[in-house]
């Protein structure tokens, strides 16, 4: 968004008193200040103002008074993500969803959840508990984190390979659009007539609308799920053991590696029993029936066994299960007691160049000078490098997002993408230019001018300006230029 | 095989330049879906547009060109024991991924497998621009820019002429069994609900004549043992029954003279009462109907089922032949059409009147 804003916080305050509980719409420095980053702290922005409306006519309202006055929105939910995509603007509107917390109907036979859009993740399978049912999406925020902030990012999880991202599993979301019209997207059918705009809808980082409710698939939950910890001693290996599982035909409900730094802090932070002088550790987790499961877990096994594993352990109880998990559901905090800052990269690869990207990563932790772990969403191919660094050393951070930059751009290189699950927001637009050219970029815009012609939804997000990428660009040339005239005189 | 993307581009800078209007086509065997084609434009065919770029069953990840034949696609994967598990329809030796993906078809699996739309990772697309762009990847997940691969499911080539696409697969179940058994109208849409609501191996539900019929599939021990717990005679031939729901060659889409319609609705909905023939599939969620009757007519009991309604085949085809969109979503995907074909060169008036 280009124009000034037209009216001041002042003004835009008192109007929003009117129909919202003044309590509600926050001016004061003070209790501004939680709102000032999400999950992705470096990136900090004081917002004009935050509302927490209650209603979505207040929502429509709101919206409206943005629009007529050009000041940007940025829609929140539990503010848990981790691109600074909730990262307000400093001159505009917080628009919080924390209000909108109520499942609407769970419809038990159908199998579908209708929410508000700030129903945590977690809850609805609680609530969907007692039907035998669940939600299939499970990011590692779970417990925190919103159904319409997975929308927005289209959330994945440990379970995606299987059961899909945020998009497979929800038919409809009603919206309110940039100039507070109220949309509904999808039906209660399985597919809709004309364009699938609720796939755009989909990953669009509150750039295109404000979802205001969201309807979900629900699961039957699986009879039983039993999982295989099976250790190697290099990452080759590890990485043969999960082509090895996919070649023979079975899909694993959850497929997770951790190279020999996670297991190590993941062992000592959660006492799982790891195989702590292992270089890979996978975690192979079976769902189904009874039989599919007793089925598939010996075939595993055998599996496993054949490609060179040095240590095989399966989980004979749900407590040995949710053990054995723990370790790799704690594998972030672990990682954090062995540094005192850790930074967490979202890049996804071709599984077959796992042991490449591995590597040289390994030569760039070197290069750069700090350490690097490696939790591994194996199954979908989505790495989750943890660079390790210490902010209070000056330059440490600048040296962190370099490296960070890079593991990204190799990412791109091998025919993967720089973000699986955590989204561009703020922090990857830079590596947009990477992975995008001009025209695809423009293609981007101009889809978003179709739902936001004026640009006041979460501006400066998502999607580079041209002008931005071709600055990156040259600067990239530049110094790969300069690097070769090094080695050249060097 | 061939690579024919320059060629095609070229077409389109130039029908750009000329003020001509272009048919995107690929096989040509899903020509009697959506409103008729507009006679005087050109015709842009995919059809020898065709070839497996990569194929990494490892991976899950299958790249090909957009006009190559679902049966050659089917054929490589199932060398690798590897299958399109969302079943597309063949309408015929020629049907081809693009127009698959275009038209989201998908067949009976598709309540748990997920449609055409849900497998795609990827596409390259030529715009009204002649541009040829690249959007999403060969990776399961991506959420770098907007999800413009699965837009184009269902789009009908409004947007682009899709050139490539990368989808997901997955392997063949091991063993499946279809139960069958004699069951009413009135009944069957909640005992195939209650049914998909058990954590067990099926993949299918659907019911014609009186019949419903459930498949099984995934690991042997599974499909024995759940066949032997639920009700219902194991069905000989059961393979090629749903083979013949897939190409839609049961004998209830037989013949053009009655217009089959489409309703995608809410799967416990009870079926709209209208007299006519249907067939209840996708646990209830898709339910085809034969009658002689309008749109108009059927509209407002699909949106009752909370959902809508095509005429997917026969009946006059130069009116709206899908569910009808409110003004404001008409807007939107005014504007995102013209976002992609600004001088909206592909397929005019194919999906809507006023697209």
């Amino acid at each position: 968004m280009t124009t000034k804003p037209k009216a001041t916080k002042a003004q835009l305050a008192e109007q929003f008193r009117t129909f919202i509980d003044p309590d509600y719409v926050i001016t004061d420095d003070e209790t501004l200040k939680p709102y000032e980053c999400d999950g992705l702290a470096m990136y900090r922005e004081m917002p004009m103002l935050v509302v927490l409306p209650e209603t979505v006519d207040q929502v429509q309202r709101v919206m409206r008074i943005c629009h007529e006055n050009d000041v940007p929105v940025v829609a929140r939910g539990a503010g848990t993500g981790l691109c600074a995509g909730a990262m307000p603007h400093k001159e505009g509107v917080v628009l919080s969803l924390a209000k909108f917390d109520r499942i609407i109907n769970i419809d038990p036979i159908g199998r579908t959840a209708r929410l508000q859009p700030g129903v945590r993740n977690l809850a609805i399978s609680e609530e969907a508990a007692q039907y035998g049912l669940y939600y299939g999406p499970d990011p590692s925020s779970q417990i925190a984190c919103t159904i319409g902030g997975n929308v927005a990012e289209n959330s994945g999880g440990v379970h995606c390979l299987k059961y899909g991202l945020t998009v497979h599993n929800i038919l409809s979301v009603e919206m309110v659009t940039a100039d507070g019209e109220l949309i509904n997207i999808g039906s209660d059918g399985l597919d809709s007539c004309g364009m699938d705009l609720l796939a755009l809808i989909t990953g669009s980082e509150g750039l295109l609308g404000v979802v205001t409710e969201v309807k979900v698939k629900l699961l039957p939950t699986p009879e039983v799920a039993q999982v295989i910890m099976a250790g190697f001693d290099s990452v080759e290996k590890g990485g043969d053991a999960v082509g090895g599982i996919i070649s023979h035909g079975i899909i694993p409900g959850g497929l997770e590696m951790m190279d020999g730094h996670a297991i190590v802090a993941a062992d000592d932070f959660a006492q799982a029993g790891y195989p702590r002088d292992a270089k890979a550790l996978l975690l192979c987790e079976v769902d189904g029936t009874e039989e599919e499961v007793h089925e598939h877990i010996a075939e595993a096994e055998e599996v496993f066994r054949k490609l060179g594993a040095t240590s095989i352990r399966t989980s004979q109880s749900e407590e040995e299960r949710a053990l054995l998990w723990k370790g790799r559901k704690s594998a972030f905090p672990a990682v954090g007691r062995i540094s005192p800052d850790y930074y967490c990269m979202d890049g996804t690869i071709p599984r077959r160049y796992l042991a490449h990207v591995l590597l040289e990563m390994e030569k760039m932790s070197d290069e750069f000078g700090l350490r690097v772990a490696n939790v591994f969403h194996a199954g979908d191919g989505n790495l989750h490098p943890l660079i390790l660094f210490d902010a209070n050393v000056p330059g440490e951070f600048e040296t962190t997002e370099a490296f960070g930059s890079k593991i990204l751009e190799l990412c791109v290189e091998v025919g993967g993408c720089i973000t699986g699950e955590h989204g561009v927001g703020v922090e990857k637009i830079r590596q947009m230019a990477v992975q995008f050219n001009d025209e695809e970029l423009q293609q981007f815009h101009d889809v978003k001018a179709a739902f936001d012609p004026t640009g006041m939804l979460n501006p400066g997000k998502g999607v580079p300006t041209l002008k931005f990428c071709q600055e990156y660009r040259s600067i990239e040339h530049k110094q790969h230029k300069h690097e070769q005239t090094d080695g050249a005189h060097g | 095989m061939a690579d024919l993307t320059q060629q095609l581009q070229e077409q389109v800078l130039q029908a750009r330049s000329n003020g001509q209007k272009l048919n995107i086509v690929g096989g040509g065997t899903k020509s009697f879906m959506g409103r008729a084609a507009e006679a005087d434009a050109g015709t842009l065919s995919l059809a020898e547009h065709t070839g497996i770029v990569e194929y990494h069953p490892v991976e899950l990840v299958l790249t090909v060109r957009a006009g190559t034949s679902l049966k050659e696609i089917e054929e490589a994967l199932d060398a690798e024991g590897q299958c399109l598990h969302f079943e597309p329809p063949h309408f015929g030796e020629a049907s081809t991924i693009g127009g698959t993906l275009a038209c989201n078809l998908s067949g009976p699996a598709r309540p748990w497998t997920g449609s055409v739309r849900d497998q795609v990772l990827g596409v390259r697309l030529l715009n009204g621009k002649g541009e040829h762009m690249r959007f999403g990847g060969q990776v399961m997940k991506n959420v770098a820019g907007y999800d413009v691969s699965r837009l184009q499911a269902g789009a009908m080539g409004t947007l682009g002429a899709i050139t490539e696409i990368s989808m997901k697969v997955m392997p063949k179940p091991a063993a499946s069994a279809t139960l069958v058994q004699e069951m009413g109208m009135d009944e069957v849409i909640e005992y195939m609900n209650r049914r998909a609501g058990e954590s067990k191996p099926i993949t299918g539900a659907c019911w014609v004549d009186g019949k419903v019929y459930l498949r099984l599939s995934g690991a042997r021990s599974a499909v024995e043992a759940t066949a032997e717990k639920w009700s219902g005679d194991v069905m000989e031939g059961g393979d090629e029954f749903w083979r013949s729901v897939q190409d839609m060659q049961h004998e209830f889409f037989a013949g053009n003279d009655v217009p089959l319609w489409r309703f995608s609705v809410d799967s416990t909905a009870p079926t709209p009462d209208v007299e006519g023939r249907w067939f209840i599939d996708w646990i209830g969620s898709q339910r085809w109907f034969r009658g002689a009757v309008n749109l108009s007519d059927l509209e407002p009991l699909a949106k009752t089922a909370g959902g809508q309604v095509s005429q997917f085949r026969g009946g006059d085809r130069t009116g709206e032949v899908l569910h009808r969109q409110p003004e404001a979503l008409k807007a939107i995907q005014r504007r995102v059409k013209s976002s992609f074909d600004p001088d909206g060169i592909f397929n005019p008036g194919r999906l809507y009147s006023w697209l």
